[in-house]
């Protein structure tokens, strides 16, 4: 089978693989990066986001083929010492419950913040409403969009 | 961190402790060696040890599903021994019966485990204290711990790791002996430190039970019959095994009624990849005799339910003589409610890997009740109870699905019949269509009213397939413990009320969820009380609080009620109107309830509940817009808990139950045809958004000194009413059947 070549979070990998099994199970079966969470399968809920040349993607519906020559990061490699300032944030708010969706919420928040790097609050709820959070802490998701971007409640 | 013991095979003691340690209470762990340490048999599950290098080690015997209970506990602990908590580290317990009751459901851990925490951790500190007082040669009285070190009051300072070796050999305190702190002497009771998995959560390093890995594992996904009950005829699996990494596939027997926790039975795709499992289990073909329950339509099932809340019914509790003031006639209304069948939908869907091996059964489990693990899979396999080793990872949600083992079940049945490791991973599908759904119901509210409005005469009726049933399928009437949420105790003092209920029978699995049956007992009388002031032409809380009467203790006994009070005698547990009248008070004033001028599309709705011996009141602030788009810019929730151990989590807590709330009551929908649930996934079984979700929630924590009462469920309840109340007071229309979203409001 031919060879599907990319990097995630920096390192280079390659697969040989499925070309269709979907990018998620590559990276919890695969390469046991398990941040990257299932939650519905379908690109319903957002738990299973990663950045795929920069952009936030569902990796549950992003194919294998489709990432060739792509960078990929997980919610392993966003910054080194678990240190990105919404990581920070998050923790300053006391943001997650469960955690569980968190990773997703995270990789989905930090996209936004790359492409509006000030956003206003019904840009962070239009971003974000593609990430379900069953434990409810959407207030202070978007609490810590909020601090991580210094923008002011 | 600490969690990584998830892989190991050895002892799970002697990974969390060195040989040296101070260890109190070995009792908590089985094991022969450590039960030489073991303490007095007063510590109900409480694990405490100190390291010669002054580590503290506190285990978690409750699951961590987002409430904070795997630092608040050890939280409790740590500052009754005054250590300092950076030099505390948490240890996950397995699941044994010798810990108490680890079960985490029902908004009790803090509730039940305050006072053993503090007196595991009074404890620790008088062996060290006079430890410290035996090495210097000075009275214990001397001797106080303050911050991870016994100080003399001459001066002198030891530290805890020091003392180790010395508090070892002393006696082990009697209870009698103990002090314990005064709340002013707190450093983190009341107060709080930072969640301990923040960090893993954080950056992907939290490992929930779809993440736990054994070493030579296989996943497995299991067709389960459409119907609950049904058998499988014939399958075809030619196809299936084709799929690359498809390694077998293994039937499960089916179930018998009752249900209980038993694995549900079907045909599993074991694999070497999930998404293999997943693929091959799409190409199976699978022919099923569905069964009893195939003639289940929840349409015709609301109407059954209607008509028994209609007719009277077993009688479950009654003061004066309601027959009488309805038979006087004068102002009489009634109202019919209803609420559907809701699925938990917790974001981590169920999931645990099992090993079987030499008759034994090791399990990591995302699981609210290790020891039911044990007792369903050591009666699956056939094994003994002591044999099952349940290791809890963190839980990507509970809400009372993780408290039914069946998916662990099924992991430890596969791993008998693979001779692997078998990770089992359900679906969103699977988990949709194969819940234990919260009951559906129907009430029936009737009430005569005088010339204030003031109900003389209060009925209501109630009809839902109660939880037992799925222990015992003969039950058709309401558990005490169903009926004592909120519906035995409506808390009005009106002279005559009479409370019954009707049967109802299963025709799927029905559990706990989230506030159980408060959720419809709430909806219900909550909305009929506003309907009467409603009516009355007065102000909602003013009337509720007329209703309510002057403050009092409910004295269930002299009625002649039968009343569970969630298993706690009422002298420790009572309860006491002044204490509800208290939050609403205070939720008036913080909503500025009276202060609200009336606005086009918008207005504020009000409930008050009592569950889990937490008393709420909520203000729930609703816009709608000309298309009926509903938003929700505020809640506020006044709540008195008793005491408060960790006040950031608790208002998390509220936050979260306020969201949830909102969510059932929008759009949460569980329906049936031909038994076969509807729903499937969160395309057509929605959950409350960002956007859909209340945009703040005011947490208003009421000071108290009384014990400490759940936080986990009491915030649901009242949110589906004040919403729909709320509603009711921007269009003038009376919204009786959740979700909302089936009522067409402009
Ligand atoms: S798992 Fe990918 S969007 Fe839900
Ligand atoms: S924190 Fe639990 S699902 Fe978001």
């Amino acid at each position: 089978m031919k060879k599907i070549a990319f990097k995630v979070n920096g390192v280079a990998r390659s697969y040989s693989g499925n070309p269709d099994m979907p990018l998620l199970w590559y990276l919890r079966d695969e390469l046991h990066l398990t941040g990257t969470k299932f939650g519905c399968g379908k690109g319903l809920c957002g738990a299973c986001t990663v950045h795929l040349d920069g952009e936030a993607v569902r990796s549950c519906i992003t194919s294998m083929k489709s990432v060739a020559g792509k960078k990929i990061v997980t919610i392993e490699g966003l910054s080194a010492k678990g240190d990105h300032p919404l990581q920070k944030a998050w923790k300053e708010l006391s943001v997650p419950q469960c955690g569980y969706c968190q990773s997703g919420q995270l990789m989905q928040g930090a996209a936004l913040l790359k492409e509006k790097p000030k956003p206003t609050d019904q840009e962070i709820d239009d971003a974000m409403q593609g990430n379900i959070c069953r434990c409810g802490t959407y207030e202070r998701i978007r609490e810590g969009i909020k601090q991580a971007a210094g923008v002011k409640s | 961190m600490s969690y990584v013991l998830r892989i190991s095979r050895r002892g799970f003691l002697k990974t969390a402790f060195s040989a040296g340690a101070l260890i109190l209470c070995a009792r908590v762990f089985p094991g022969k060696a450590l039960d030489a340490l073991a303490a007095e048999e007063w510590y109900p599950g409480v694990y405490l040890g100190i390291e010669p290098d002054g580590t503290v080690i506190i285990v978690a015997h409750r699951s961590e599903m987002g409430t904070g209970i795997r630092t608040a506990l050890p939280m409790v602990a740590a500052d009754e021994l005054d250590a300092d908590w950076a030099r505390v580290r948490v240890v996950q317990a397995i699941g044994d019966p010798k810990y108490g009751d680890q079960n985490t459901d029902g908004s009790k851990s803090i509730r039940d485990f305050y006072a053993p925490l503090r007196q595991a951790g009074a404890t620790a500190r008088l062996m060290l204290e006079r430890a410290a007082a035996a090495t210097w040669g000075v009275p214990a009285a001397e001797c106080r711990a303050r911050n991870h070190q016994v100080v003399h009051a001459g001066g002198r300072t030891v530290g805890f790791g020091e003392l180790v070796v010395r508090a070892a050999k002393q006696p082990i305190p009697g209870k009698d002996e103990l002090r314990f702190k005064t709340p002013a002497d707190f450093r983190y009771i009341g107060k709080g430190v930072p969640i301990v998995d923040f960090d893993d959560i954080c950056t992907g390093k939290g490992i929930y039970g779809i993440d736990a890995r054994m070493p030579g594992m296989v996943y497995a996904s299991i067709e389960r019959s459409p119907v609950l009950g049904g058998r499988l005829t014939s399958y075809d699996d030619k196809e299936a095994r084709k799929v690359k990494g498809v390694l077998r596939t293994v039937t499960i027997e089916a179930a018998q009624p009752p249900y209980g926790f038993q694995a549900l039975g079907g045909i599993a795709v074991i694999a070497t990849s999930s998404w293999a499992a997943l693929r091959g289990r799409q190409k199976l073909k699978v022919a099923w005799e569905p069964g009893a329950n195939a003639g289940y339509e929840s349409e015709s099932f609301r109407t059954t339910l209607l008509e028994t809340v209609r007719r009277p019914q077993k009688v479950v509790r009654s003061i004066g003589d309601v027959d009488a003031v309805f038979a006087r006639g004068g102002t009489i209304r009634e109202a019919e409610y209803y609420v559907p069948h809701l699925a938990h939908a917790t974001m981590e869907p169920p999931a645990a890997v099992a090993e079987y091996k030499n008759g034994k059964v090791t399990a990591w489990a995302a699981t609210q009740n290790p020891q039911a693990v044990q007792d369903a899979v050591a009666k699956a396999v056939g094994i003994a109870k002591q044999d099952v080793i349940c290791h809890v990872t963190l839980l990507g949600g509970g809400f009372g699905r993780k408290s039914k083992p069946d998916y662990v079940v099924e992991a430890a049945l596969l791993s008998k019949k693979v001779g692997k490791p078998v990770h089992v991973t359900w679906s969103r599908e699977d988990d949709i269509r194969h819940d234990y759904y919260h009951t559906v119901s129907a009430m029936y509210l009737k009430a005569a009213t005088d010339a204030q409005g003031r109900p003389t005469a209060w009925l209501q009726r109630c009809a839902f397939p109660p939880i037992p049933s799925t222990f015992d399928d003969s039950v058709r009437y309401g558990g005490d413990g169903e009926l004592a949420q909120g519906w035995v105790d409506v808390p009005f003092d009106i002279p005559n009320l009479r409370a019954e209920n009707g049967p109802a029978q299963s025709h799927v699995r029905v559990g706990w969820l989230r506030s159980v049956a408060n959720i419809y007992h709430a909806f219900a009388v909550q909305s009929f009380i506003d309907e009467l002031a409603a009516a009355a032409g007065r102000d909602r809380i003013e009337y509720f609080l007329d209703v309510l009467g002057r403050p009092r203790t409910i004295d269930f006994k002299a009625e002649g009620t039968k009343y569970a009070n969630y298993g706690k005698p009422l002298d420790q547990y009572p309860w006491e109107t002044g204490r509800l009248r208290r939050v609403i008070e205070v939720v008036a004033e913080k909503s500025g309830w009276a202060k609200r001028k009336p606005e086009k599309g918008r207005a504020l709705g009000f409930a008050a509940h009592r569950s889990f011996f937490s008393y709420l009141a909520v203000v729930v602030d609703v816009q709608m817009d000309e298309q009926g788009r509903i938003s929700i810019p505020r809640v506020d929730v006044a709540v008195d808990a008793g005491r408060v151990v960790h006040p950031e989590r608790v208002r998390a807590q509220f936050e979260g139950a306020a969201v949830f709330g909102a969510s059932l009551a929008l759009m949460g929908e569980i329906t049936a045809a031909q038994g076969r649930i509807q729903q499937s996934n969160f395309d057509d079984y929605p959950v409350a958004r960002i956007g859909e979700a209340p945009k703040e929630t005011h947490v208003h924590i009421v000071p108290s000194d009384g014990l400490p009462t759940g936080v986990g469920e009491p915030g649901v309840p009242p949110i589906a009413p004040a919403l729909c109340n709320a509603l009711f007071a921007i269009t003038g229309k009376r919204i009786r059947q959740l979700p909302i979203n089936k009522t067409k409001l402009t």
